[in-house]
């Protein structure tokens, strides 16, 4: 065969095991990673989200995925940074998706997404509503409650009683899944961080390669996660 | 003013599956061809390398190998008497973007359809009596027989270097494989992949209970292999990233790795990417496409492409959407019955069941996009329709196929979904879970159609067009009849618990989870020009120079995954037009 102009050889790619080649790579990057700590949560420079709904989201996130009992949660791992740079990038203002009118917000849920607004905006007019429901029904802003008050007005969001309008009625659900994205994502996207919830769950990342596994039944894989940028732990 | 190109012998519209078999079985007769894809160039180097291609959220969860509604979509409503809204988010179907579609990043799977599947009608009718086929069901024979495809199915599968073991070898039973298909004139090309554990189970449950368990039939590498265009594979690394993703690895059937390197090479073939073409033009007296209006993104301007021939490759959504917007027939009214284009639209009824095992070790990541044993018990020619009440069957299969924890975490019921309990659970489940699928057929009805929607447009001012799709009861009840099955069967291993996921009476269609992209009908084929928009050579009976490839063709869904019969009759139709049109183009029926 002949390989086309410009790209590597088609033949030598096959003749090397790819992860072998790919995992080399990895490996020369892995220690440059490991020297750089990351900014604190508290010092973090925001890219969408202003002080009230970083507040909101840090607080949430902390629930949603609890730092207590086995396994990391949203906090060690950094979920609301996710959530801060997906707003910031081209998931929070939907670029990929049909936004054009009109629109039928409270369409029945099964017909998907049909409010006006973007996730971005969403997470916007949504956090105020709800900290006034907070404010009204608890006394205080959702970040400044105890965490039992705070499952018990997520529980409250989540089963929809908390008056929200049409056009942000799924932002509980919208919350949730970007919260377990951030969690589980590799740590490229700012969540995941060291990859805890890999290492926890004992999934390999980006390893990508099991040629020697599927004919070794019941038995634990033993490595752990690599990440894309060549992270290991 | 539209620009004007040069003119070619054959305008292919979008290079995915089948647009890559007519580009390349074309360019052997010489013709002068060009190919307009409406997304960008992508090549398994550099576009699918590893690292950057093991990415979850960038393209299993934010798709970014797919098609973006913001560029094209549709409207769906569930009947007549509801709006049709955007499809605005992708979710139950995932359409294909760029240079090889859908098929760089489905998951191989790939099936023929039992011989009576092509003659459904007949069958139900000779075996069942007529009076069984419910009120508004388009049941139809196609145009064209198994016995007529075979050699097409073995051509696309020797192309596609599928993985298997035959279970009828022209005509002959073989232990191990399953005994319900279809006759095959030859063997797999490449011999079955490994056994996961999961799948073991399954295997020694289904024996167990008098079912005949077989390896499924791959689009994925199993061995070194090189096709009849001397395109090279590779094996499979098992890497867990298959559905969704290019492969790193020139282990999964594409066009990249099976026939656009070759392509590439005819010296009479071109293609141009950022086209999306717009419609097909036709001739003043309708009788004869002139060639293709497309968009070219880089130069921002209409562009006219005249061909002596049209090939419609751009996946069935968009074939339908085209031929609707060009007048490539009348369009069909469920109520009168009339009309042709946008008829017997159809999808896939699938279920399935979630077993957890806390003692037992399934590594999920281990796996790719057709992993896995099957059994055909319950397919469409070993139901009795007249006892159970419905028309249809299906396929199972367990088998891991990813790993990745945004999408795949399966939990036990009535686990929280977030808190503390929901990640304890992720921690003692996660690992220790198989599953069960059972993948179903989907009748035609008169109800489920496509047309162009009144109210919504395109970038470039067309209206979207409009799926009106509901579930049926005759599809609902197949789906509970084969969760009363695979009920025992999952109970039979023992598992600590499982959870059954089967759409049942009265469940209306949902846009948001993921189902199939198995879309089907809209410009099926037929025996006359009054029941359907092409002949039994895919061939429009309107302009007899156009010819559509694709799942548009479906007469009804089948209970498989469709690639195999698109590939099978993407091939029948090149050699119709090698064999019979070029000397002498005409309707060829
Ligand atoms: C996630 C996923 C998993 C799947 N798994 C399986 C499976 O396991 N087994 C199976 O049998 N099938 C599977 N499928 C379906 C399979 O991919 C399709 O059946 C197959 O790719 C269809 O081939 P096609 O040529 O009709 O369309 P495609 O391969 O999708 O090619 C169509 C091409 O046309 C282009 N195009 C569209 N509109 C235009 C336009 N207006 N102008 C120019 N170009 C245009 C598109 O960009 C695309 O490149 C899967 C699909 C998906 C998305
Ligand atoms: S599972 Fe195999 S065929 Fe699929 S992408 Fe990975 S290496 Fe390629």
């Amino acid at each position: 065969m002949t390989d086309l102009p410009g790209y590597p050889s088609r033949r030598n790619f096959l003749k090397a095991s790819a992860a072998g080649v790919a995992l080399s790579g990895l490996a020369a990057q892995a220690k440059a990673q490991e020297t750089t700590p990351p900014v604190p949560l508290e010092d973090y420079d925001r890219a969408y989200l202003n002080a009230d709904e970083w507040a909101f989201v840090m607080a949430a996130t902390a629930r949603l995925i609890p730092s207590e009992g086995d396994g990391p949660g949203a906090i060690e791992t950094r979920v609301p940074v996710f959530i801060d740079l997906q707003l910031a990038g081209d998931y929070g203002s939907a670029d990929d998706w049909y936004m054009e009118g009109p629109h039928v917000p409270d369409a029945e849920p099964a017909r998907g997404w049909q409010t006006p607004l973007n996730p971005a905006e969403i997470y916007r007019k949504a956090i105020p509503v709800f900290n006034a429901w907070c404010e009204q029904t608890h006394g205080a802003a959702f970040a400044e409650l105890e965490a039992e008050t705070q499952d018990a007005a997520l529980t409250a969001l989540q089963d929809g009683d908390v008056a929200l309008d049409p056009e942000i009625r799924d932002f509980f659900s919208i919350l949730l899944a970007n919260t377990k994205e951030g969690y589980f994502a590799d740590p490229q996207y700012g969540g995941n961080h060291e990859m805890q919830s890999w290492v926890y769950i004992g999934f390999p990342g980006a390893r990508a390669a099991y040629r020697a596994w599927p004919e070794r039944h019941n038995e634990k894989y033993p490595l752990g996660p690599v990440s894309i940028s060549g992270e290991r732990a | 003013m539209a620009r004007q190109e040069k003119k070619k012998d054959v305008v292919i519209v979008g290079l995915g599956w089948t647009g890559s078999i007519a580009g390349i079985e074309l360019a052997q007769e010489g013709l002068d061809i060009v190919a307009l894809e409406r997304g960008h160039d992508q090549n398994t180097v550099p576009n699918f390398e590893y690292p950057q291609q093991i990415d979850e959220l960038k393209y299993g969860v934010r798709l970014k190998m797919m098609q973006k509604p913001s560029q094209q979509t549709v409207t769906v409503r569930r009947n007549g008497g509801e709006t049709a809204l955007p499809y605005r988010q992708l979710g139950s179907f995932l359409p294909g973007n760029g240079v090889g579609g859908a098929g760089t990043h489905w998951n191989g799977l790939n099936w023929r359809p039992q011989e009576v599947e092509l003659r459904l009608r007949s069958y139900v009718e000779e075996t069942f009596g007529a009076d069984i086929i419910p009120e508004g069901m388009n049941l139809g024979d196609y145009p064209v027989s198994y016995d007529e495809l075979e050699p097409f199915f073995t051509q696309f599968e020797k192309v596609a270097g599928i993985s298997g073991y035959a279970g009828n070898l022209n005509g002959e039973i073989r232990e191990g494989g399953n005994p319900f298909e279809g006759w095959r004139s030859e063997d797999f090309p490449m011999p079955p992949m490994p056994t996961t554990y999961d799948s073991s189970k399954f295997r020694d449950a289904a024996a167990a209970m008098g079912y005949h368990p077989f390896p499924a039939s791959a689009g994925i590498a199993s061995t070194s292999y090189v096709n009849p265009y001397g395109m090279q594979m590779g094996p499979c690394n098992f890497c867990g990233f298959c559905e969704r993703f290019g492969c790193y690895q020139y282990s999964k059937s594409s066009p990249q790795t099976t026939i656009l390197g070759a392509l590439k090479r005819y010296p009479n073939f071109e293609y141009r990417t950022q086209s999306e073409v717009l419609r097909v033009e036709l001739a003043e007296d309708g009788q004869t496409a002139t060639g293709v209006t497309y968009w070219d993104e880089a130069a921002q301007e209409e562009v006219f492409q005249p061909a002596d021939i049209v090939i419609l490759s751009s996946y069935q959504l968009n074939n339908v959407h085209l031929m609707l917007l060009s007048g490539l027939g009348e369009v069909y009214d469920p109520l009168t019955g009339e009309g042709t284009l946008g008829k017997n639209y159809a999808y896939q009824m699938n279920g399935g069941i979630s077993m957890f095992f806390k003692d037992e070790e399934f590594n999920p990541f281990v796996g790719h996009g057709a992993n896995g044993i099957c059994i055909d018990d319950f397919s469409i020619s070993q139901n009795d329709f007249g006892a159970e009440g419905f028309i249809g069957g299906s396929y199972w299969r367990s088998g891991t196929f990813n790993g990745q924890p945004i999408r795949n975490m399966p939990l036990p019921a009535g686990t929280p979904a977030w808190g503390a309990g929901w990640k304890q659970a992720i921690g003692e489940t996660y690992g220790h879970a198989m599953s069960i699928g059972s993948h179903g057929s989907h009748m035609a009805y008169a109800n489920n159609h496509l047309d162009l929607d009144p109210t919504y447009t395109d970038r470039h001012g067309r209206p979207l067009m409009r799926m009106t799709f509901n579930w049926q009861d005759n599809d609902l009840r197949m789906n509970q009849f084969m969760k009363s099955k695979m009920e025992p069967l999952a109970a039979s291993m023992n598992p600590d618990s499982m959870r059954a996921g089967f759409k049942g009476p009265g469940a209306e269609y949902d846009v948001r989870p993921y189902q199939t992209t198995h879309n089907t009908g809209g410009h099926i084929m037929s025996e006359n020009a009054r029941e359907g928009a092409v002949n039994r050579y895919c061939q429009s009976w309107k302009a007899h120079n156009v010819f559509a490839m694709g799942a548009g063709n479906f007469v009804q869904n089948t209970q498989y995954n469709p690639t195999g019969l698109v590939g099978g009759l993407a091939y029948h139709t090149v050699n119709a037009i090698r064999t019979q049109y070029l000397s002498n183009p005409r309707p060829l029926v």
